[in-house]
């Protein structure tokens, strides 16, 4: 396949070629599609809404904390704003972000399969998805929800906005995730091509394979513990209602049994991109491949024993407390593997600077940050300081935004022209990435300041003292956003040429870059064969 | 080519997907989803579980005054009824393995009579504790409670007995639909993986009630 590498670009003729795009053309060869391409660029544009979503409720957070008092909206609507951008984010966006928008694309391409094993079964996970972001939108009509998005009770089940639908819509998303976990579980067991063994996996596989484990674990816990909280509101049964004998705690015990590993599954994703966009971009085989695997795997059993590092202010008991921030330093191990390999990978590399290798080496910087400041939290005595404050804020956004979604922004620009068959403006993507970059740092460094400084989370009203600190932050908020759109101008714009991306425009060397792009819609004329590893990249590609 | 007993010669199996290259890979793929499945449903009953023993630390003397309202015999009876419901779906995948589908239609058809039976029983018991009052949470009306705090139990009961009667329900229509399929003659010695799956499936429903009985009804 080198030659396609120096071939020019074929322009006209291409467009008549028959791909997983225009092979069927009409909205309901979409809407009943079995093909996962088709049903990950369903997915891809659904996320990407509620990405949009999410994110002008962030924007109007930010907004209103412009100043001590008052804004913009009242202290009820801003409730609900927080509570909207938390519950869209992460369970419309992050979870299904990576797994069921790209991962569903190129996971069976990565080990040369036609399909995933259920095909009926992706689809229904589609359809589930948009059930569940229904009744998201239904509650957000009706009333909205104010309980935060972690649905904490005796507040959730006693408020009148709207708990009941928009948990019912986590509940249904939650199989939603389940579904495509069982997918890709029995997908990479079974459809993996001839020869191609566990340890000769791309590490993309590995890392989806580790989060679709979590999902099958945990995803059903927190869909017994939603549906309890709608049968809590509607028969007062008791069992987290103190004045009726049950005990909210044990909903957070429930709710973090999930919600902890439910970290993974968003943060595991992305690292599994990254696995893949460093040695593309370094031409360079991964350093530590096993290492880097296993660890995958690591941080997807430890994810299951440190839910309690969410509650060590809520009144469980001192030893439980220890073993818990004992358990939450391990997970810190795995993930410095991780990073060291992909550093280790990088150095003596041919380092090819383009927009997807912008964003990895975005996501080593910020995720160092975010991973760090974890290590805080997890000590006691300074979580105990640092609980429920801007501090928490700010790390969580540093592994969920400047982690998985820079991530997820390596993975758009890697496989964006495998998808859809176009190349993007790189003069475009470098300012874009700059911005992202700037206005990220500026939003959330400030709030790691106003966190160790007592600035709480959640709160409408602050102390005078604090806002210059969130003029600074909301400020980085609207470069963020800028940066954001300029990418999603470029790559829409993208989308109006004729096709022009070579099947194998960065040199990968993984199955997906020996098709077309956008491939045909059985992926490969013939079953592909291994010829070399995923990362085998010879002395000369390195340059030097 | 056409004569010699040729493993390509499979791939023109109307059951076997496109995407698989061969049946043997199919039918690996649906088990492992199965029991993935199965997994995923012992986790969603596990949190009632937990949630039921950790209520029943809390109220003991509650839990143990308010089981006494349930009928053991019924409840015996359920038990008794569910496992040889079991033991017929394993005749009926024993059936199809060896491509009796006479067999294999009696047998899909006592199981699904079985499950009737059930949720007979069930109806009967659940009549009962409507008729007293004794229902879930806010919905709790009965006068004559011995210890305060014995509606936690019915709570529980509810729940658990109604998630588990739903699977019962869900099982009837999987059953079902294997039955109309096996009537139709849809299965053979070289395909019945609907069966198994479903067997699977029913087996897991019995076992949860397996469960269920001696946590709800026997209480020391």
């Amino acid at each position: 396949m080198a030659d396609v590498l120096t071939a020019p670009p074929e322009t006209g003729r291409r467009h008549f070629e028959p791909n997983y795009l225009n092979e069927r053309r009409g909205i309901l060869s979409w809407l009943t599609t079995l093909d996962h391409k088709r049903i990950g660029v369903m997915y891809l544009w659904s996320v990407l809404l509620a990405f949009l979503l999410g994110g002008i409720f962030a924007m109007v957070v930010r907004m209103e904390l412009l100043t001590p008092k008052e804004t913009i909206i009242s202290a009820d609507a801003y409730n609900k704003a927080f509570t909207l951008h938390g519950a869209i984010m992460i369970f419309l966006f992050i979870i299904p972000g990576i797994p069921a928008a790209l991962g569903n694309f190129v996971l069976p391409l990565l080990i040369g399969a036609k399909d995933v094993a259920f095909p009926r079964l992706n689809l229904a996970s589609y359809y589930l998805y948009v059930a569940g972001a229904l009744f998201a939108l239904a509650s957000m009509i009706f009333g909205g929800v104010d309980t935060g998005w972690t649905f904490y009770t005796p507040y959730s089940t006693t408020t009148t906005t709207k708990v009941s639908l928009l948990t019912l819509g986590a509940f249904i998303l939650g199989f939603s995730s389940i579904f495509t976990g069982v997918n890709f579980i029995a997908t990479v067991h079974k459809l993996r091509v001839p020869g191609m063994t566990w340890l000769k996996m791309p590490l993309f596989i590995w890392g989806i394979y580790a989060t679709a484990i979590i999902q099958v674990l945990a995803t059903p816990v927190l869909g017994i513990t939603l549906l309890l909280i709608v049968i809590e509101r509607v028969w007062k049964v008791g069992i987290f209602d103190p004045a009726l004998g049950g005990d909210p705690v044990l909903f957070q015990h429930f709710f973090w049994f999930y919600s902890h590993p439910a970290v993974y599954i968003m943060i595991l994703p992305g690292m599994a991109i990254i696995s893949e966009v460093i040695p593309t971009f370094s031409k360079k085989t991964i350093f530590g491949y096993k290492a880097i695997a296993y660890s995958s795997v690591a941080i997807a059993f430890i994810s299951f024993l440190v839910w309690g590092h969410h509650m060590f202010t809520s009144g469980q008991s001192d030893l439980a407390t220890a073993v818990f921030s004992f358990l939450t330093f391990l997970v810190a191990i795995p993930s410095a593997i991780k990073v060291f390999n992909w550093l280790a990978t990088m150095y003596r590399g041919s380092i090819d600077l383009k927009a997807p290798m912008i964003y990895a080496i975005m996501f080593l910087l910020l995720f160092a940050i975010g991973g760090l400041t974890g290590i805080f939290l997890g000590t006691i005595s300074v979580d105990v300081h640092l609980h429920d404050t801007y501090f928490v804020v700010a790390h969580f956004h540093y592994v969920m935004m400047g982690g998985t979604v820079i991530a997820f922004l390596a993975g758009l620009h890697y496989w964006w022209p495998k998808m859809f068959g176009r190349m993007y403006s790189e003069s475009w993507a470098r300012p874009a990435a700059l911005l992202i970059f700037v206005g990220f740092n500026m939003t959330f460094l400030a709030q790691f300041v106003l966190g160790s400084r007592g600035m709480p989370r959640r709160y409408y009203n602050y102390l005078e003292q604090f806002q210059p600190l969130h003029v600074f932050s909301t400020i980085g908020s609207w470069v963020l956003a800028l940066g954001l759109f300029m990418v999603a101008g470029y790559l829409l714009a993208s989308l109006r040429k004729p096709y022009d991306a070579p099947a194998n425009p960065w040199g990968g060397k993984t199955l997906e870059w020996t098709t077309a792009s956008p491939p045909i819609t059985h992926n490969f004329e013939r079953t592909p064969v291994l010829t070399h590893g995923p990362y085998d990249y010879s002395p000369q590609e390195i340059g030097r | 080519m056409s004569h010699s007993a040729a493993p390509t010669e499979h791939v023109h199996e109307p059951f076997l997907q496109h995407h698989f290259a061969e049946p043997a890979q199919q039918v690996d793929a649906a088990k492992i989803g199965m029991w993935l499945f199965l997994v995923t449903e012992v986790l969603l009953f596990g949190g009632l579980f937990v949630g039921y023993g950790i209520m029943h630390g809390k109220h003991p003397e509650a839990f143990a005054s308010a089981h006494h309202h349930l009928d053991r015999t019924l409840g015996a009876l359920n038990t008794i009824v569910l496992l040889v419901s079991s033991f017929t779906m394993v005749m009926a995948v024993a059936a199809a393995q060896a491509g009796k589908r006479r067999h294999l239609i009696n047998y899909l058809i006592a199981t699904l009579s079985l499950a009737g039976v059930f949720l007979l029983i069930k109806y009967f018991e659940y009549s009962h504790k409507i008729h007293e009052g004794m229902l879930p949470g806010g919905l709790y009306s009965y006068k004559g409670e011995a210890v305060p705090g014995e509606f936690m139990f019915f709570s529980f009961y509810f729940m658990m007995t109604g998630l588990h009667g739903l699977h019962v329900v869900a099982g009837m229509i999987a059953i079902g639909w294997v039955l109309r399929r096996a009537v139709r003659g849809d299965f053979s010695e070289r395909y019945f993986t609907p069966v198994d799956l479903v067997g699977l499936y029913w087996h897991l429903v019995d076992m949860i009630w397996i469960y269920l009985f001696p946590l709800l009804y026997l209480i020391s």
